[in-house]
């Protein structure tokens, strides 16, 4: 499904190099569900805006799905995003001035589907989220839980095979972020790719496969281990 | 969900920002069509008042030097009238009016006095109306078109406008000065040549030897006087663009056995008149361009800079750079559709309720300008929005996941 080759991202800033990721190789297949753990500053977020193809490496390649995602095009690569991947964000970056139904149809308008089919399929992730019943609100008249999961059914929408979490839970309460962890198991029932930055010991907990990031060095942590920093 | 859906919701989620954004448009577009309207009109007025002044181009024998505008035709030589209908069947635009004259001296009551030959302006027109020629109407662009003129029926007109509708073979019109020596009054007859001849008209006094002289019918007056198809002047009413566009070189080139002179002041006090009218306007559109264009692109770029995460975000979403630059080229075309349309509406209003108070002019809206004033708006509202939308479609996209 995804594969890193040597994949590392430097910045240079005031004349010193610092490699925020350095060079990576691995694979993550098909239906896994892996957490991506460390400290603040360790590269996580460059790691996420790496795979799913919003960031090229300095050097090395990503794959997605047989297809390496800095050799297509600007377009191309928008397209894979729109369409095989499926981002949530921590602040869930829900559009402040557009429904919650309008929010779940911005990945099928960019996908070019029709407007009446956008309502449909839009309409059927915000009742599959259990929110058919806030279709017209806009993100400032949801709850805090209900804004994620409006999120989550936006990520939803255009059925993604991997879907790409940063700290989905950090602004969350406990009974949401249950929520939306049993959310993120039926998507991994459902046979996606779950790639979760954390820094949630629960989080980490129920993912199959943990990767530590330390200054930008990725490291496979043994099953049974779970130091979420 | 559609562009338009984000586009208009977006533009409603700020209308602090939209109203500012608006405002700047519509006064630049305002002020812009206030001021070309007005000048437009007063352009008008000046072509209808310097029209009054007479004809602005001569045509006259090689011979004859110009000493006095108003007796250019005081002198012995002669053209052949024919030259007349050369003029009028010729394809010439920016001709407006034609009079030719010829000058023979006679006696009324005994005492002597200046007989002088005029072809009223209906012989021209017919003559015109058969080759199709489009002599006696104003060319596109002409400063006075679509201005009412003096009732062509009106004889008196002649002292003013220097031509006349029609005029009899026996009817003649009396300058002021004639009448009142003879005690003449419209309706009475005076004798020329042994010929008895109706008064048309007394001519009011223009202060010229016009008041000295009386008008007769050109065949009339060159068949009793003897002096066959011949003229002392033609006088030719011409609109002025088309005197600075050639119209002189072109009857020279018409008339090559004439000398063709200009009343060079009057030409160019219009001229000048309407270059300035067209500098001042277009002073106004720069400062539109500039200005206005400036305010929008400041507000476009901070308009970028406030929705980096909302664009981030959509970009993560499958947003294409064709995709976020049309959300802002989509918004400037609104802006530039509304802000044309409220600024014509608001500058006709402004202009017909200034125009009267500054130049003197009654004023009306003109169709035209809406166009322009859109056209205008959308021009500046696009070129504004160019490089904010451009910058935010290479926007990083990892904001979304930077900013909290």
């Amino acid at each position: 499904m995804l594969r890193l080759e040597a994949a590392c991202k430097a910045y240079t800033r005031q004349g010193k190099t610092v490699e925020a990721l350095r060079p990576t190789s691995l694979d993550i297949g098909a239906g896994e569900y892996v957490a991506v753990v460390g400290p603040s500053g360790s590269g996580k977020s460059t790691f996420l805006t790496v795979v799913g193809g919003m960031m090229a490496p300095t050097t090395g390649k990503v794959w997605l799905e047989g297809r390496s995602l800095y050799d297509l095009t600007v377009s191309q690569r928008a397209a894979v995003r729109g369409t095989r991947i499926g981002f949530v964000f921590q602040t869930f970056n829900l559009v402040p001035y557009l429904t919650a139904l309008e929010n779940v149809q911005v990945p099928l308008y960019l996908a070019g589907i029709a407007p009446k089919e956008q309502r449909r399929r839009a309409t059927a992730a915000l009742e599959r989220v259990g929110l058919a019943d806030r279709l017209g609100h806009k993100p400032s008249e949801l709850s805090v839980g209900q804004q994620q999961r409006v999120a989550l059914a936006r990520t939803l929408v255009n059925d993604p095979a991997l879907i790409l979490a940063d700290e989905p839970t950090g602004n969350l309460d406990p009974d949401t972020r249950e929520l939306v962890l049993g959310l993120f198991e039926e998507f991994h029932g459902e046979g996606r790719t779950l790639v979760v930055v954390t820094h949630d010991p629960a989080v980490a907990a129920r993912s199959r496969r943990t990767l530590r990031l330390v200054a930008g060095r990725v490291d496979e942590e043994p099953p049974g281990e779970r130091n979420v920093a | 969900m559609r562009t338009r859906t984000l586009v208009w919701k977006e533009m409603r989620e700020r209308p602090v920002a939209l109203l500012t954004c608006l405002l700047a448009i519509v006064l630049g577009v305002t002020a812009q069509v206030a001021v070309r309207t007005v000048t437009v009109h007063s352009e008008m007025a000046v072509a209808l008042e310097l029209d009054a002044l007479g004809a602005n181009v001569l045509i006259l024998p090689k011979g004859v030097t110009l000493q006095d505008y108003y007796a250019a035709d005081m002198h012995g030589e002669t053209l052949p009238e024919e030259y007349v209908g050369r003029v009028a069947l010729s394809k010439l635009q920016g001709v407006d009016n034609l009079s030719p004259k010829l000058c023979v001296p006679t006696t009324l009551n005994g005492q002597p006095v200046t007989l002088t030959g005029i072809l009223p302006k209906s012989e021209f027109q017919a003559k015109a109306a058969w080759a199709g020629a489009g002599v006696f109407s104003r060319p596109v662009g002409c400063g006075a078109a679509g201005v009412p003129t003096d009732a062509p029926a009106d004889p008196k007109s002649l002292a003013r406008k220097r031509v006349i509708e029609t005029l009899g073979e026996r009817e003649a019109l009396v300058g002021s000065e004639v009448a009142a020596r003879h005690g003449l009054k419209d309706g009475d007859t005076a004798e020329f040549f042994g010929e008895k001849f109706t008064v048309l008209a007394v001519l009011p006094a223009t202060g010229t030897v016009d008041d000295a002289r009386v008008f007769a019918h050109l065949h009339a007056v060159q068949a009793l006087s003897g002096k066959g198809e011949v003229v002392n002047v033609i006088e030719v009413v011409g609109c002025c663009k088309q005197i600075a566009g050639g119209l002189v070189d072109n009857l020279s080139a018409l008339l090559p056995e004439a000398k063709v002179v200009t009343i060079a002041q009057v030409v160019k006090t219009q001229q000048n008149v309407n270059r300035l009218m067209e500098n001042l306007s277009l002073v106004f559109l720069a400062v539109l361009l500039s200005v206005g264009g400036a305010a929008m692109a400041g507000t476009f770029f901070a308009n970028v800079s406030e929705r980096r995460k909302e664009i981030g975000t959509l970009m993560a979403l499958g947003a294409t750079p064709d995709a976020v630059v049309s959300l802002f080229v989509g918004k400037a075309l609104v802006l530039g559709l509304a802000g044309g349309v409220g600024g014509f509406l608001l500058g006709s209003a402004a202009a017909m309720w200034l125009g009267p108070q500054l130049a003197n002019v009654a004023v009306r809206p003109i169709p035209i300008m809406a166009a322009v004033a859109v056209g205008v708006s959308l021009v500046v509202t696009l070129l504004a929005s160019l490089l904010p939308a451009w910058r935010a479609s290479r926007l990083d996209p990892c904001v979304c996941f930077r900013e909290v």
